[in-house]
């Protein structure tokens, strides 16, 4: 019998979908796609309340779904998704980032009459329709269902199993975040070309991903995680290709979780972008990226530790290094942010490069309290504001302690988590990630690690300084008090922020439990 | 009887003592917790209750250290009722710390020793109580007065209810704290102020000890429980033993006032004279004592830490007997003749199984007749206007009848008058220093002597300057304010003298009840353990010898002060007089030694933290910051400069693994 016989006669699978358990992804793009119809069918009037209850009550049910599928260790959709302990952890950490994120969005208090988009994104800034739009008194509602794709790409992203699904899921998630960037109400030209510069660095980056891809392929003969990792295993005296897509598509990644030498669109992004979205941004996309990461090298790469590591180890010291330095000059306080998360970055890749349980495990610990701090921070970024809008300026922000204590004393506390004082998640966090990185042979690691802490301590505690220990200024901005959305998104911020640090055991159990990859 | 048959025979026969054995708190020992909690309770009331409990404070105070008084009460009773060796009760309350080895255990430990505690704090203190409602009347801040005073109680008690060494310390930090709010009461005054820290840093450095003894238990047995450490004493190396014994010395002479820091106990005295009843006199600062008791078998097992307990005892038993003999202040008086009284408790617990039980005996009658005189003095200054100068008074027994003759009955327990409480439990110490044997006895008992005539000596001298004479009070001092008043010397209320009487009762009955049928000493023994010294010569020559010395000192007091005028000014006085009115320059010493050096040591850490350190962390901050400035350039805004740091970045990633694969 000839080959091409015997591939005529073997039987062809009919793809099976399992949806129970792909239920939190499917509720979430499902809502997205309800989102779009309510855009074109619900009055304009009743559009906000519509999307606000359909998003929530969607991301409730979507987390509702991973708690029923906790424990749960398998793949679906034909081996495309992996339905496991880490893919449900993040998407349930996820799901209360959006939550949380989306709460922040709706805020409809802090500018005069508005949200924080623009009335009319498709007007040039400056120009007669923009007046038009603005006196007219416009909402936009398209970022809720923007979000929600994003959201649902997001939750993809940890959970693919093959290389090409991971590629569609980083597009789903990018691709509406790009726009995201462009819609703020104040200083949109900033806005616009934040949105711009993402758009064309993600797109090169994508393109550093998909040619990793096809070398990786082209090597392994699969997409499949886990068959590349049975192909890195093989003897092979010629692994140009596999080394090569590795690394391209680690850039990839490494792109989105911004670490250094990719990260240099995050301070322009992040402060660019409406902060609502930066918040959106720096926490839920860090948190998936990052999930991505482990995948590929936890799955696919198990086997290749030794290749990558030593680069790895290279790219989180530059990153710990020139996050924490440049961050320590920034007078903008969403810059700061944006250099800190680059730092952090730094450091929840020193906890993957354990490269042993406890290095998952740590990881996703960190992800969680990071998400919640960062959320936190951004959200009281949105409240001090002057005549031009968020007074970012950090000089602005001198002596806010003295005039609004509870909101200074909750930033300073997220300040503190970010540094990793103890008794706040940053802390456990931190702990975590280095004990496992130390454990898993990264010594030297651990001590940059520790060595940009201190470092990064300085302007997190210069800002405190600042807050509490300056004369405020007679023209300073002053604190807006929002609705119970922020309010309430704030609260959950200090509650997790201070809960991790001070009995983290339970969350700390549910990592380990969830730190197994489905092969 | 010879010298020879001495140091054969005073170790020979050791009773009881080491290896304790307990039993579990249960019946009306399961109670032992509310002796300290009681008086907790009164202290977060009226600390948390702020104003509102102003109006009844100090009842409420009083009631919760008469119902912890009850409770020990009680607790006695029972005791009575067992056996000797189910006198040791245990009370586990729960676990504090558990981690690996590590295990810190919250629990009690109620013995012979602990009762005798237990019950001269919550009686004692209860009679202050009672006295501070009369004494404070005035005071505006009479509620947080009582407050300090019943956290006070709650942390002695805890103190000598512990049964581990960590908890003792929780203890011990407790009442050094309380006794720092309580002698600078009265803020406002600087010199308050300045005494409340003096004697806080001092306790610091006994704290230290005891915390360094601590480490060093716990480095030794692995463990904190007076069980287990005291059970394996005997077993553990001299040097360990040593090196524990001298450090609790350390913490003994800090709270205890003992020499080389003796000094804090004399300002101590600016508190209000409940206090310095309470406090400095019957209960804290013989914490030392207890502590040193406590921990028999440490001591017994090392000789030489006991040689210099007995050695620092003798110092302060002479040096708080000389300054006693100078100061014309009544409370300071008083406060450096405690100091030489500690010193003969110190000096007793010095000598071993032969001198814990009289050690402990002194303490108690001591706690009677020094707490006692205290409030006799108070009284005095309560009718005084508050005057403290002894060459201000004089005459005034017949204004106060009734504190004239508790204070008189004081007066003749310390010095040791036939048949009273200090008659007998300073004679035993005396017995036992000679018993100790060889030179060191004779040293020893020699020293113990002559302090008991220079007590004679100062106490006849507070009690005629103070009582008899001519009524100094009635003239102006020179320099006398222009709004000075003759004042008039009255009795005190009943609230005051009440408790003046009873403590009179216990001056005068406690130890003859004590000595008979030794009934103290058998109490004690199962814990301290005891043995009979031999003495070099008979009992009734050392009981003649003291009672010579009283006599001496007595005599020539009363040729000093009452035969002669006492000059309402100090006159020049000899060489001696002046340096044992500077407290032997003890504050000139303290200051050469360890504050001025200690100042420049400062001087020296700051100038080399500004230039060194600072210089450095500065320099440090500069150069980050000088690149985070350079490298914030890179940051230029252009995307193609970005996507081109991008580019260079994946070239440099893909090559490094290509590397490090070949590498």
């Amino acid at each position: 019998m000839s080959e091409g016989l015997q591939l005529a006669v073997e039987k062809i699978d009919t793809p099976t979908i399992e949806y129970a358990e792909l239920a939190p992804m499917l509720i979430v793009f499902g809502v997205a796609v309800a989102g779009v119809l309510v855009e074109a069918f619900v009055p304009r009037k009743a559009r906000y309340a519509t999307h606000l209850v359909l998003a929530l009550g969607g991301m409730a049910a979507a987390f509702a779904a991973v708690v029923a599928l906790a424990g749960e260790q398998e793949v679906a959709a034909v081996g495309a998704v992996a339905v496991d302990g880490p893919s449900l952890f993040l998407q349930g950490t996820l799901l209360l980032l959006g939550i949380v994120s989306v709460m922040l969005i709706a805020e409809r208090r802090l500018e005069h009459g508005g949200d924080a988009f623009a009335p009319q994104a498709a007007a040039a800034p400056g120009s007669e329709a923009e007046k038009e739009a603005t006196a007219a008194n416009l909402h936009q509602t398209e970022v809720f269902p923007l979000t929600m794709f994003a959201l649902g790409g997001m939750l993809l992203f940890p959970a693919s199993n093959d290389l090409l699904t991971m590629f569609v899921a980083l597009e789903v998630m990018s691709l509406p975040l790009y726009l995201l960037c462009g819609l703020a109400r104040r200083r949109r030209m900033l806005s616009q070309e934040a949105a711009l510069k993402y758009f064309l660095l993600g797109a090169f980056s994508s393109a550093f991903f998909l040619f990793g891809v096809a070398m990786l392929y082209g090597y392994s003969g699969s997409l499949k995680l886990d068959r590349i990792a049975v192909a890195t295993g093989g003897a092979m005296d010629n692994d140009a290709l596999l080394l090569i897509g590795m690394a391209m598509v680690a850039v990839g990644l490494l792109f989105k979780v911004g670490a250094v030498p990719f990260h240099s669109w995050t301070p322009d992004v992040y402060q660019g972008a409406p902060t609502p979205i930066t918040g959106f941004m720096a926490a839920a996309t860090k948190v998936a990226a990052f999930g991505a990461l482990l995948r590929f090298f936890y799955v696919a790469m198990p086997g290749m530790k030794w290749d990558w590591r030593p680069v790895m180890v290279g790219v989180a010291i530059v990153t710990m290094i020139a996050g924490a330095v440049i961050a320590i000059t920034q007078t903008d306080v969403k810059r700061m942010l944006a250099y800190s998360s680059v730092a952090h970055a730094g450091f929840i890749l020193t906890g993957m490069l354990a490269a042993n349980e406890a290095g998952a495990s740590s990881t996703l610990f960190y992800l969680v309290a990071y998400g919640f701090v960062t959320l936190g921070a951004f959200a009281v970024v949105t409240l001090v504001r002057d005549a031009g809008g968020e007074a970012t300026h950090l000089s602005r922000w001198a002596g806010l302690g003295r005039r609004s204590p509870l909101l200074a004393g909750v930033f300073a506390l997220f300040l503190l988590a970010f540094a990793g004082i103890p008794l706040t998640s940053g802390f456990t966090g931190k702990f975590a990630v280095f004990q496992a990185a130390a454990d898993g042979g990264a010594g030297s690691l651990v001590i940059v690690g520790v060595l940009c802490s201190a470092i990064a301590a300085f302007f997190y505690v210069r800002v405190i300084v600042l807050m509490f220990f300056s004369e405020p200024r007679a023209d300073g901005p002053t604190v807006v008090v929002p609705s119970v959305l922020t309010t309430a998104a704030i609260a959950l911020g200090v509650a997790v922020t201070v809960v991790l640090g001070i009995l983290p055991q339970p969350v700390l159990d549910l990592a380990d439990k969830a730190s197994l990859f489905v092969h | 009887m010879t010298q020879t048959s001495v140091s054969s025979v005073y170790l020979a026969s050791t009773e009881g003592g080491a290896g304790m054995h307990s039993v579990a708190a249960s019946g009306v020992f399961s109670a032992t917790w509310l002796v300290i909690g009681l008086p907790l309770l009164g202290a977060a009331v009226l600390l948390l209750g702020g104003r509102r409990t102003n109006r009844f404070g100090h009842w409420l105070g009083t009631l919760f250290a008469l119902g912890s008084f009850a409770v020990a009460a009680a607790l006695f009773a029972a005791m009575l009722g067992e056996s000797g060796a189910d006198r040791s009760i245990d009370q586990h309350l729960w676990n504090w710390v558990a981690v690996g080895d590590f295990q810190a255990e919250i629990g009690l430990h109620l013995d012979q020793l602990s009762m005798v505690f237990v019950l001269l704090i919550t009686g004692v203190g209860s009679l202050i109580h009672i006295y501070s409602i009369g004494y404070m009347e005035h005071d505006e801040n009479r509620r947080r007065f009582f407050a300090y005073l019943n956290l006070f109680l709650a942390s002695m008690l805890l103190l000598v209810l512990a049964n581990n060494y960590l908890l003792l310390y929780v203890g011990w930090e407790g009442v050094g704290l309380a006794s720092y709010l309580l002698i600078g009461f009265w803020q406002h005054k600087p010199s308050a102020a300045t005494a409340a820290k003096k004697a806080f840093i001092m306790n610091r450095v006994g704290d230290f000890g005891l915390a360094v003894a601590i480490f060093l238990m716990f480095t030794a047995f692995g463990t904190f429980s007076f069980d287990e450490v005291l059970g394996g004493s005997a077993a553990a190396s001299d040097g360990t033993m040593t090196a524990i014994g001298l450090m609790l010395l350390l913490a003994a002479c800090g709270k205890s006032a003992q020499f080389p820091l003796q000094a804090w106990l004399g300002d101590a005295m600016e508190g209000p004279t409940p206090v310095s009843a309470l406090i400095h006199a019957a209960t804290m600062v013989t914490a030392g004592v207890y502590l040193i008791t406590r921990s028999a078998e440490i001591f017994n097992a090392s000789p030489d830490a006991q040689l210099v307990v007995t050695i620092v005892g003798a110092i302060t038993v002479l040096f708080g007997a000389i300054v006693g003999c100078a100061k014309d202040d009544i409370k300071k008086a008083l406060a450096a003749s405690t100091m030489s009284q500690i010193g003969y408790m110190i000096l007793a617990a010095g000598l071993g199984p032969i001198g814990y039980a009289f050690a402990i005996m002194h303490l108690v009658t001591h706690g009677f007749f020094k707490a006692g005189l205290f409030l006799g003095a108070g009284s005095v200054m309560h009718g005084m206007n508050d005057e403290v100068d002894m060459r201000r008074y004089g005459g005034l027994r017949k204004y106060m009848p009734v504190t004239f003759v508790t204070f008189g009955l004081g007066y003749l327990a310390i010095i040791g008058f036939p048949l009273l409480s200090g008659f007998f439990s300073k004679d035993k110490i005396i017995e036992a220093a000679f018993a100790k044997g060889g030179t060191t006895g004779y040293v020893l008992g020699s020293v113990t002597l002559v302090a008991a005539a220079l007590t004679a000596y100062y106490m006849t001298r507070v009690m005629l300057m103070t009582f008899f004479g001519r009524e100094r009070w009635k003239e102006a001092p020179v320099g006398a304010p222009a709004d000075w008043h003759e004042p008039h010397p009255h009795e005190s209320p009943v609230s005051m003298t009440l408790p003046m009487i009873v403590l009179a009762f216990g001056s005068v009955f406690a130890g003859g009840l004590f000595v008979l049928n030794d009934a103290f000493v058998n109490w004690l023994t199962p814990v301290t353990g005891f043995s009979h010294g031999e003495l070099p010569f008979s009992v009734w020559v050392v009981t003649g010898m003291a009672t010579a010395m009283v006599a001496l000192g007595v005599a020539v007091a009363y040729v000093q002060y009452a035969r002669r005028e006492v000059p309402a000014v100090a006159p020049q006085g000899s060489l001696v007089t002046v340096a044992a009115r500077k407290d032997l320059y003890q504050d000139s010493i303290n200051e050469g030694l360890v504050m001025r050096p200690g100042q420049y040591l400062t001087r020296l850490l700051v100038w080399l933290d500004g230039r060194g350190i600072d210089g450095f962390v500065g320099g440090l901050a500069a150069f980050i910051g000088g690149t985070s400035s350079r490298v914030r350039k890179v940051q230029t805004g252009f995307v193609r400069s970005y996507a081109l740091s991008m580019f260079g970045g994946t070239a440099v990633v893909v090559a490094a693994t290509l590397m490090a694969r070949m590498a």
